[in-house]
């Protein structure tokens, strides 16, 4: 094997990445928090009035984050889930059943936020608008993905049961995101553009970025704290999954003994 | 600081938005905790019945 496919088995190793992952999961933690301290200062306090939606666009700083975080958490399952599918590498199977409750975290937040945006804008706190179905729809797929792989007792059943799902829902994500062009409807257009300039000003831009900065690093940390839970769970008759609950038991009877 | 709180009329639906991301990402961050000291547990419990098994002939 050649010594890149040979790390890649190494990292895909299930002690090897719950070892790498432990290490990784608080520092992930503390950047986002720190981040999101900072985002949210100046969006809070350093951004100015917006001249048409007052302070009530303040939301944004969370509101548009969380729904960058909806569709990039997606297409992270969906990649892994389409791995797991092809080549049924375990930790990909893991990774993309430990994606599925971070992304209905942020697709709910979205929802929740953009409904107390929606009622002092629209007056109204849901309409059957296209972005809004489809968010909703993307909401039903992380919960449909979650449910699948509880239902089904084998584990690794159950994840190419639930990727399967994952890779159909795909289908929703272009809609999500292009739907603010392709059907005239309440919810505003794009404000922040890859290409071309954003239509937004800088003092608002920064705190949003540093808001969607820190969401994904949130994401992370979550993803791998939740990734380790799987694999103890999956390989919990392996010896190095025993090593781990032992060393945890005699962790908690120290501290017992001791404080 | 009031005046900060108030955000000019909006703050019924500034605050409860920021709560519920406080709460959500709170419970995000709290439940693999919790899942993790159950799946340790469990781990262990089979670990135990398992040495018990083998010790009685």
């Amino acid at each position: 094997m050649n010594p890149l496919v040979l790390w890649f088995h190494k990292i895909g190793s299930p002690p090897t990445f719950y070892r790498i992952a432990g290490a990784l999961a608080p520092w992930c933690f503390g950047i986002a928090i720190v981040l999101g301290a900072i985002g949210l200062y100046g969006g809070l306090v350093l951004a100015p009035r917006d001249y048409q939606q007052g302070d009530a666009y303040r939301i944004i700083f969370i509101h548009v984050p969380c729904a960058w975080m909806s569709l990039f958490t997606y297409g992270f399952m969906a990649i892994n889930a389409f791995i797991a599918l092809v080549w049924r590498i375990k930790l990909s199977e893991i990774l993309a059943m430990a994606s599925a409750p971070v992304g209905a975290a942020f697709t709910f937040i979205t929802l929740v936020t953009g409904s107390l945006w929606g009622k002092p804008m629209w007056g109204t706190w849901w309409t059957w608008d296209a972005r809004l179905t489809s968010e909703l729809v993307l909401l039903f797929l992380y919960l449909g993905v979650i449910g699948l792989y509880s239902a089904i007792d084998d584990k690794r059943k159950a994840a190419r049961a639930a990727s399967f799902l994952a890779l159909i829902g795909i289908i929703n994500i272009p809609i999500v995101h292009f739907s603010v062009n392709w059907w005239n409807t309440l919810h505003q257009g794009s404000t922040v553009r890859l290409m071309g300039p954003s239509k937004i000003s800088g003092d608002m831009l920064w705190p949003l970025l540093t808001m969607a900065l820190a969401t994904h690093i949130w994401f992370f940390a979550s993803l791998f704290a939740r990734t380790r839970v799987g694999l103890l769970e999956l390989e919990g008759g392996k010896d190095w999954a025993r090593d781990v609950a032992l060393a945890d038991a005699a962790r908690n009877d120290t501290v017992k003994v001791h404080g | 600081m009031a005046d900060f709180l108030a955000m000019n009329g909006y703050a019924a639906y500034i605050w409860p938005s920021y709560a519920v991301f406080f709460i959500v990402l709170a419970i995000d961050a709290i439940a693999p905790r919790l899942r993790r000291k159950r799946v340790l547990a469990e781990i262990r419990g089979k670990l135990q019945r398992r040495q018990s098994r083998e010790a009685t002939p």
